[in-house]
């Protein structure tokens, strides 16, 4: 990971965001960067992080729609980590 | 027409917004959703609603969008209130217009199925021995996939 070529904003909601203690951050990423790729920095933070490589369900959004761990990411994107949603 | 709001909003106005229309409008049909006791915990004192402002409309809008291509619909209307809600308080309101009730009845009920398992917005109730997430609902799930297998 020494090409930090893309910087993407990654939001956090709901329980997720109070695990962590974070709502919003930039993080730099590489070129042709994954989903996956960001929750694998994201997880090896530590602590209340390795959530993010468990088995507990978490859903992705990309720029406010749905997306997949495969989707590749480009600079400036909207990267959103959240939890099963239980509006209505 | 989506509306994300902290405030409590007026049926009876949304109503007459909906058969503003004249007589082209056939049929009105509700959907207000109220904030119930979950009853999976005690002393339940009401709930908090957390959203993803910006991705909810986006969603919101495309399932009208969705609605209007599979039934006949004049109108559409989506109200879903944020923040802290008491019990017994709205909560959610859906209504649709059209020129014929089975066209407004099923337009209505998938645009509600849809929004509780595909609108980012997340339940925490507040209780005297601790606040906690609501967990998602198979049978929300359930209710929302028959939409997938019926053609209207």
């Amino acid at each position: 990971m020494t090409n930090h070529a893309s910087t993407v904003t990654v939001k956090y909601f709901a329980r997720l965001r109070e695990h962590l203690g974070i709502d919003t951050e930039q993080l730099a990423i590489a070129e042709q960067s994954r989903v996956s790729d960001v929750l694998a920095t994201l997880s090896r933070r530590g602590g209340p992080w390795q959530e993010l490589d468990s088995d507990r369900p978490l859903l992705v959004a990309v720029n406010q729609a749905m997306a997949k761990t495969s989707t590749t990411l480009a600079d400036g994107d909207e990267v959103a980590f959240f939890p099963p949603v239980t509006g209505g | 027409m989506v509306i994300i709001q902290t405030n409590d909003f007026d049926h009876a106005a949304q109503y007459q917004a909906l058969r503003a229309a004249g007589p082209t409008t056939g049929a009105v049909a509700t959907f207000t959703g109220l904030v119930r006791d979950f009853g999976d915990q005690s002393q339940v004192s009401g709930l908090f609603l957390e959203h993803y402002p910006g991705m909810t409309e986006r969603v919101i809008e495309d399932l009208i969008r969705q609605a209007s291509q599979r039934w006949d619909v004049q109108a559409v209307r989506v109200i879903h209130r944020v923040g802290e809600l008491a019990l017994g308080d709205q909560i959610v309101f859906v209504g649709v217009s059209s020129a014929h009730r089975g066209d407004a009845f099923a337009a209505c009920q998938f645009i509600m199925d849809a929004l509780k398992t595909t609108a980012p917005f997340w339940k925490k109730e507040l209780a005297a021995d601790g606040d906690h997430w609501v967990e998602q609902k198979d049978s929300d799930l359930e209710q929302a996939q028959q939409w997938q297998d019926d053609t209207p």
